[in-house]
């Protein structure tokens, strides 16, 4: 990429008490063993717990965006396999799964909560490799959060009645579930663990760049013997993704991925009565007081916009400083990026991985170009990146303002935009300047100001002083243009079931 | 005739454009006037901001009622005047929202307090606009007050039932709380002209929601004396706006500004309502369908046409994370 600006490298605080120049952050490599893993080198839909090749035999190649090799190649759906598939979903809804009691689909999904433990390495792995996520996350994070939904989910399938009390709660039948490539096997079990619990079937289509722990899930679901039909995956582009959702058959759709992708989405199904749940973009503040812990508070700010490679769409992408501790702040903050250690996602010291694709990377690029072009000061610590592969250097602007694009538009990349405020109003009013609002962040030392902030925010997830935390109890999703609808916790239930009751409705 | 043909009707004979001979307005501010004195007639203006304006337009519509007789001229709304009411409802929203809920709770039940005290007025102008009997168009008005009531009980307890305390699996303290959504459209039912726009309207600021509600466009009158009420109850302007006309030239402005948040079509159309959801999309606007099986066979006066889960429809849930430690 062309910066006008060198990266500047910059030196330990002395307090660490290093001769000066001296790198305090040599790690020996420590891979992740992969010899365990086994890619097939075709995957096939999975339809009706079979893997078989679209019709007509159509595939495409998914690579490793660390290296650029090829993985695997996938399927492309048609048109007509998406009608086989929803088929499928829809027979199985009418003839085993809704007649099955509670109880019984709550083990089946305790089965797969208990198998994705299991086998949680192997899926990790298989993240990493796919996703370009370090595998420290995938092993620690996204893994065990996606066994833990289909647990917490398995419990709610025989308790419908007490969570919607006077309601009648019934499912809903198929449900279409079209997903994004950030967080590939974490995002499944959001989409499937409530939609199976609440009593309907699905047809999930993962984003087409990170098919792989998708169709390993598939395997799980063999392994666990749900019948036939009950969970189906399909692969292709966009518009195998919008036949999906808009299929007659298809009762409820569930969607995480782009605004703009979103309200295409939205626009498609109106007055089809279908359903809806988008789960979409976001470009959450990030709101440090001079009370802070300022320790804590880079940690906070450091997990909020560098964790998962930015490529989270909660991420905490501006960053609002109380005037009185920016100095000391961005010192400590740029000191912090300094030991960031970008490279090998299955690299088990690695912090930030390989960005998603080229696409990704052109586009995180493109943005951060703007904010050159547009005069915010740029800050990039001189960290080596892999030769091969989709990486980018962690990123900080400063001097941005309200107008500039890299404040506005979400990057989707490990770009932070930094600016300042000096009272809590005046942090309001700049935090809530977007038309965004899935969440935010706030630091300060102050009880009584952390509940002021946390009301304040039009956002639907706070984080006060922690960024970046998910638990399947709790309920995720957004305000304005990030969305609408719940996942997790009770609220994520809900979004499965018709819950319309009598009188018409 | 189905309920809709005949409204689609009276729509035909409001039109402005059609040549009928002249006839006198009845008053429908109570009783229709008979004997020797001549009666004091209301003008029927839209409420905007906690004022009456006159449309910007200058411009009216006939209302007639069920019978075919000319009721009054009500003012015919425009895409400005309904953007006028977006940005009261904004200035509002912020404060109503930070209202207590007891005191939002207060000011439900003095609504209905002040619609007690219209009762024979809202009374004779449902049978004037409906066309039903005095029994069951004070069955109506006594639900529509009734309800106002049953929504004031439940500003203070909905966030109990909404909300949440999730058990997270760490050391966080981590709750859910219902918030008001924003500024809500309502497009009221046109057949149910009090009794179903209090249905919906209640349930949308009672948590704290600010309201421009597009009244019926042949049944407007009760509507716009119930603004009259809300004037008078504590209400902040701009909390409620309505706006009168004739719906074709509304509802799409109303659906398509970016400063609504969510949009209650279950009043409208199914056809309308396709076609607004789309609109709506725009700004990802929450959206509220119409009934499944239609309005027409929609029993407002169900105990199902009230429930808590109403006012979840146009709240918010923001959960929170704090982490516990020394």
């Amino acid at each position: 990429m062309t910066l006008t600006k060198k990266p500047e490298s910059r030196p330990a605080p002395s307090s660490w008490g290093l001769a000066s120049g001296e790198n305090p952050w040599q790690y020996a490599p420590a891979p992740e063993a992969t010899d365990h893993i086994r890619i097939e080198p075709e995957y096939g839909l999975f339809i009706g717990n079979q893997f078989a090749p679209s019709k007509p035999r159509k595939t495409f190649t998914v690579i490793n965006p660390a290296t650029e090799e090829p993985l695997a190649k996938v399927a492309h759906a048609s048109r007509a396999d998406v009608h086989r598939a929803v088929g499928a979903a829809r027979e199985a809804h009418r003839s085993s799964w809704s007649k099955l009691p509670g109880r019984e689909r709550a083990k089946y999904l305790y089965r797969i909560a208990r198998i994705l433990q299991e086998r949680g390495r192997e899926f990790a792995v298989v993240e990493s490799m796919n996703s370009g996520k370090p595998i420290k996350e995938s092993r620690d994070v996204d893994v065990p959060l996606a066994a833990a939904h289909f647990f917490y989910y398995a419990g709610w399938a025989d308790k419908l009645e007490y969570a919607f009390p006077n309601r009648d709660p019934r499912s809903l039948g198929v449900a279409a579930q079209v997903i994004p490539w950030n967080f590939p096997i974490l995002m499944l079990a959001w989409k499937i663990a409530p939609a199976l619990a609440a009593g309907n079937t699905v047809v999930l289509k993962p984003a087409s760049t990170t098919p792989l722990t998708a169709y390993l899930f598939a395997d799980v679901v063999r392994q666990a013997d749900l019948p036939p039909g009950v969970v189906n995956i399909i692969t292709g582009p966009g518009e195998i993704g919008m036949a999906l959702v808009t299929h007659p058959d298809v009762s409820k759709v569930a969607f995480t991925g782009s605004t703009a992708v979103g309200k295409m989405i939205a626009r498609a199904l109106a007055g089809s009565g279908k359903k809806v749940t988008l789960e979409l973009g976001g470009k959450a503040a990030n709101i440090v007081f001079d009370d802070a812990p300022l320790d804590q508070a880079i940690e906070g700010i450091v997990n909020g916009i560098y964790f998962n490679q930015g490529e989270v769409c909660c991420a905490g992408s501006r960053l609002f400083v109380q005037e009185s501790v920016y100095e000391p702040l961005i010192d400590k903050l740029k000191a912090r990026l300094g030991t960031l250690r970008v490279g090998d996602p299955l690299d088990k010291n690695t912090d930030i991985g390989a960005i998603n694709s080229a696409g990704q990377l052109a586009k995180v690029q493109e943005l951060v170009e703007s904010g050159i072009a547009e005069g915010a000061e740029i800050f990039q610590p001189d960290c080596e990146l892999p030769t091969r592969g989709f990486f980018f250097r962690p990123t900080l602007f400063t001097g941005v303002s309200q107008s500039h694009r890299i404040a506005q538009e979400e990057i989707f990349g490990p770009v932070l935009s930094v600016l300042t405020f000096r009272t809590p109003d005046e942090a309001i009013e700049k935090a809530n300047n977007t038309p965004y609002g899935l969440s935010a962040g706030v630091w300060t030392e102050k009880g009584s100001r952390i509940f002021k902030m946390v009301s304040a925010m039009r956002a639907g997830v706070v984080w006060a002083n922690t960024f970046n935390r998910f638990d399947p109890t709790s309920p995720f999703g957004g305000y304005k243009e990030s969305g609408y609808g719940r996942e997790g916790g009770i609220h994520g239930l809900g979004a499965y079931l018709d819950l319309s009751g009598g009188n018409g409705r | 005739m189905s309920p809709r043909a005949k409204a689609a009707s009276r729509a035909k004979r409001a039109s402005v454009l059609e040549q009928r001979a002249a006839q006198p307005l009845a008053t429908t501010n109570g009783a229709p006037a008979r004997g020797a004195r001549i009666g004091v007639r209301k003008t029927y203006k839209l409420y905007i901001g906690g004022a009456f304006p006159r449309t910007e337009s200058g411009r009216s519509y006939e209302v007639f009622g069920a019978k075919g007789q000319l009721l009054a001229n009500a003012s015919r709304g425009t895409r400005k005047d309904i953007r006028e009411a977006v940005v009261a409802a904004r200035k509002a929203f912020g404060g109503w929202a930070a209202r207590t809920a007891y005191n939002r709770s207060q000011i439900l039940y003095r609504i209905a307090e002040l619609m007690e005290g219209r009762r024979d007025q809202f009374t004779a102008e449902v049978m004037a606009a409906e066309g039903i009997s005095r029994a069951r168009a004070t069955r109506n008005v006594d639900a529509a007050i009734d309800r106002w009531v049953w929504y004031a009980g439940w500003a203070d307890k909905y966030p109990q039932m909404i909300g949440t305390v999730n058990p997270v699996a760490g050391p966080y303290f981590n709750f859910s709380v219902p918030e008001p959504t924003g500024v809500v459209g309502i497009i009221a039912p046109e057949e149910s002209s009090l009794l179903g726009l209090v249905s919906r309207l209640a349930p949308a600021v009672v948590s704290g929601n600010a309201a421009v509600v597009v009244s019926s466009e042949s049944r407007p009158l009760p509507a716009v004396t119930l603004t009259e009420v809300l004037a008078t109850s504590d209400v902040p302007g701009g909390v409620v706006n309505l706006i009168t006309g004739l719906r074709r030239e509304l509802v799409g402005h109303l659906a398509g500004h970016m400063d609504v948040n969510a949009l209650d079509a279950f009043g409208a159309a199914t056809d309308e309502a396709a076609t607004l959801e789309e609109i709506a999309v725009e700004n990802v606007k929450r959206f509220v369908r119409p009934p499944s099986a239609g309005l027409a066979r929609y029993d407002w006066m169900a105990d199902s046409a009230q429930s808590p889960y109403l006012i979840g429809e146009f709240v918010e849930v923001k959960t929170v994370w704090h982490p516990i430690g020394a």
